[in-house]
């Protein structure tokens, strides 16, 4: 039961985009979602929806509010003292703060690829098995070995890791660390991989690789990826939304926000006027 | 020299020759706060070898101890073979040492010769005839163990002596009583500074030991020494060259405690050749004692790791539970913000005060027993706590919030993220704070003071709710008492607590080193 939904009692009728054409369902939608730190209103009436099994990227210059956005699609803002949030996030229709839903539970379906790598500071295959581990995905042992082989090599990890399963997974380079976490990430089956500037630290080759992954797992996961880089979102994305001063300016189709956006201010960001 | 500055400043600056000026200045202030941290650096380095070298100094004679080589007779006289446990086995010892002076046979004599050996000389004997009944009756080899007295002028402490064999022949007027030795010119010339004509109890004493007898000598005067025996000649005849020598004693009979008497009986037993030194394992295995010979830090040292593990024992979980509450889960709120200055106020107060408390809590209120390290371990653990949540929270706010991210966005619980991969990451930095604190806790006096660990105990503690006392508090206790004996003991003690000082932190620095891993 790796992809058990939320709330299997949940109304199946999920809404349907009507961007997204007859085949594309909303995978997560929010609607009017208002985020407080403490007195600052970060996040305003951000309303969205995110197709399934396609690669979404959150453009817009830094503190607009867009890894905030991401962080509340996991529930990674609880961990926050005095954060806040309003308004109504839902995958697969299910409102994820609803008060039935455990966050823990949450999580384990959603995956989160941060800014820096941050593996463990233990071996490569105790990073990739300590998901499956707590959430007792694995039947013993060659069970956990199957799951840690299948997940670095999805993330294209496998060859290069193979023979050193047992070294520290800090020992790697920027971008094998990078690609280390999104096998730890995949190892627990999530439906979703949430991405928060993946690559703002890696070098354009290790960039170049994990784009290449991420249209790979395009095929089989819902992918959310924030990022600062213009080019990056039009050369992975499908759809692209604009956040500025923590509201969505515009959401639309990838070529269609870099060609043709119909607000000024997306006009004058991705032409460079400002950001 | 002036035209590359003139040309090299005036692309640079408004004023060259002031900029120059500046930037001299500069290198010399650089230079002069360099040379100010050598001098700390150095002059912290030089008190420290100095201390350590002085203690170390004074400490060496307590690692070794004099011992008197000889047979004693388990004769019936002294222990009765029915009763062989009630025998009198120190009697025996005294009777044995005084038949080698056959000719001091006066009460004075007698007490002299006694008061060479330790009041326990005859605690092995008694141990060997109660273990092997047959020895009694028989004549024993044995190793004696000298006073105090006698052990810290054979290892040269108490008395500065000079003594060496005289040229010349030496030619005694008589055995006993009132003796006139005559020798020749220079006779002293080994010995030097004897330069004096006239010698009593408050100069400088010279002794001469001659036909197996000793002449304390009154004047010189020419090569004639007028004195009177303290043991008695074997014969009158004259004394060959190097068959005799002076004992010159530079520290005044009035103040030393070893009288001239028994320093001649000591250094005819050196002349037998049956004093010996070995180590003092005896300062390892035994507790305190009234007599310095017989004092051991055994009791002390068992009583500092009783009471050290009750602190761990009781430090390490509250604490460590204590700094993960407050630094992962406590809410961000006036209470807890009250309890973290508290924390860091309660580190500050005095250990003293933590004594009265112990005192007033744990000894009158709970009735636990006093002087016993398992009080006195409670006490220490209520000093050590606040450092320890001090510690264990630094190094649980150093771990990086990535890995903390990591594991919850990966849907590990909160305590899952912190027991699996920050207390992991913490922990170099927890134990160090841990032995840090301990270290402080070893070297704790006052608060002990308080709980009455300062009593007088000569048992070793055999478990933590025995009466004992710790280190510190021996150290303490001994550097009061007068006899000469315990100031190398008090010294010893110190090293030994260095020692340990130094093991605990040389552990922490291990520990941070094996288990620090870089992120």
């Amino acid at each position: 039961m790796l992809h058990q939904v939320i709330n299997p009692k949940a109304d199946t009728a999920v809404s349907v985009h009507p961007d997204f054409g007859a085949h594309s369902v909303a995978k997560i939608s929010a609607e009017r979602v208002n985020v407080f730190y403490g007195e600052k209103h970060a996040l305003k009436d951000v309303s969205v929806s995110i197709a399934e099994k396609s690669i979404t990227a959150f453009i817009g210059p830094s503190g607009c509010g867009k890894s905030t956005f991401l962080r509340c699609i996991n529930r990674m803002n609880d961990t926050i003292t005095n954060c806040r949030i309003t308004g109504d996030i839902r995958i697969d229709g299910q409102d994820i703060y609803a008060r039935d839903v455990d966050p823990v539970e949450l999580r384990s379906r959603i995956g989160m690829v941060f800014q820096r790598a941050n593996p463990f500071p233990k071996s490569i295959y105790e990073n990739v098995a300590y998901g499956p581990r707590i959430h007792a995905l694995a039947a013993g042992r060659a069970g956990l070995d199957e799951i840690v082989e299948q997940s670095l090599r999805k993330a294209g990890l496998w060859d290069e890791v193979k023979d050193r399963l047992h070294e520290s997974g800090t020992g790697l380079s920027g971008g094998q660390q990078q690609r280390l976490c999104i096998a730890r990430t995949i190892a627990i089956s999530p439906q979703i991989i949430l991405m928060d500037e993946p690559c703002s630290a890696l070098d354009p080759i290790a960039t170049a690789r994990i784009e290449e992954l991420m249209e790979d797992l395009r095929q089989n996961y819902t992918i959310v990826i924030v990022t600062h880089s213009m080019q990056q979102a039009a050369r992975v994305s499908q759809r692209t939304a604009f956040f500025h001063l923590g509201s969505l300016v515009e959401e639309g189709d990838t070529t269609t926000i870099f060609t043709n956006p119909k607000d000024q201010r997306t006009q004058d960001y991705i032409t460079g006027r400002f950001g | 020299m002036t035209d590359f500055t003139a040309s090299a400043g005036a692309a640079s600056a408004l004023d060259p020759a002031a900029a120059q000026k500046r930037r001299a200045q500069r290198h010399r202030a650089n230079a002069r706060f360099r040379l100010y941290g050598l001098a700390a650096i150095v002059l912290a380095v030089a008190f420290l070898a100095i201390i350590i070298a002085d203690i170390t100094f004074k400490a060496l004679p307590a690692f070794t101890q004099s011992t008197l080589q000889i047979d004693v007779p388990l004769a019936s006289e002294f222990i009765d073979p029915a009763d062989a446990k009630a025998g009198d086995y120190d009697g025996a010892v005294r009777a044995a040492l005084r038949n080698q002076f056959p000719n001091s046979t006066t009460k004075a004599d007698r007490k002299a010769i006694g008061s060479l050996v330790s009041g326990s000389a005859g605690d092995p004997l008694k141990a060997l005839a109660l273990s092997d009944p047959q020895r009694l009756g028989q004549t024993v080899p044995s190793n004696v163990l000298l006073s105090s007295d006698a052990d810290l002028y054979a290892k040269g402490i108490t008395a500065s002596v000079a003594t060496a064999a005289g040229i010349g022949a030496a030619k005694p007027s008589g055995v006993s009583g009132p003796v006139t030795i005559e020798f020749a010119q220079g006779a002293f010339a080994n010995t030097p500074g004897i330069d004096r004509e006239s010698f009593d109890a408050t100069s400088p004493a010279l002794l001469i030991a001659i036909n197996g007898g000793v002449v304390r000598i009154n004047t010189i005067k020419g090569g004639r020494a007028e004195g009177e025996s303290l043991v008695p000649l074997t014969s009158a005849e004259p004394a060959s060259s190097g068959a005799w020598r002076p004992i010159f004693i530079r520290t005044p009979e009035s103040q030393r405690k070893i009288t001239d008497l028994q320093v001649a009986f000591v250094e005819l037993l050196k002349d037998k050749h049956v004093i010996g030194s070995k180590l003092n394992t005896a300062f390892f295995a035994r507790g305190d004692s009234r007599e310095p010979e017989l004092a051991g830090i055994l009791g002390s040292l068992t009583g500092t790791a009783f009471t050290m593990l009750i602190t761990l024992g009781l430090c390490l979980p509250i604490g460590l539970g204590a700094a993960i509450y407050l630094e992962e889960f406590a809410p961000r709120n006036r209470l807890m913000h009250l309890i973290e200055v508290n924390i860091n106020n309660l580190a500050a107060v005095p250990s003293i005060v933590f004594g009265l408390l112990g005192l007033a809590v744990f000894l009158n209120v709970f009735g636990m027993p006093r002087s016993s390290p398992f009080a006195g371990g409670l006490v220490l653990a209520l000093l050590v706590l606040p450092t320890i949540i001090i510690a264990a929270r630094a190094a649980l706010k150093s771990v990086p919030p990535s890995i903390r991210e990591a594991a919850i966005g990966i849907g590990a619980t909160h305590q899952q993220a912190v027991f699996h991969h920050v207390l992991p990451m913490a922990m170099p930095g927890i134990l160090t704070g841990t032995i840090i604190g301990m270290a402080h806790a070893l070297g704790e006096t006052a608060p002990l003071l308080m709980i009455g660990m300062i009593a007088f105990i000569t048992d070793v503690p055999k478990n933590p709710l025995e009466a004992a006392t710790v280190l510190p508090v021996q150290i303490f206790l001994w550097s009061d008492l007068p006899e000469a004996g315990f100031q190398s003991k008090t010294a010893a003690a110190i090293l030994v607590l260095i020692f340990f000082l130094i093991a605990m932190n040389g552990l922490a620095v291990w520990l941070r080193t094996k288990f620090e891993r870089r992120w």
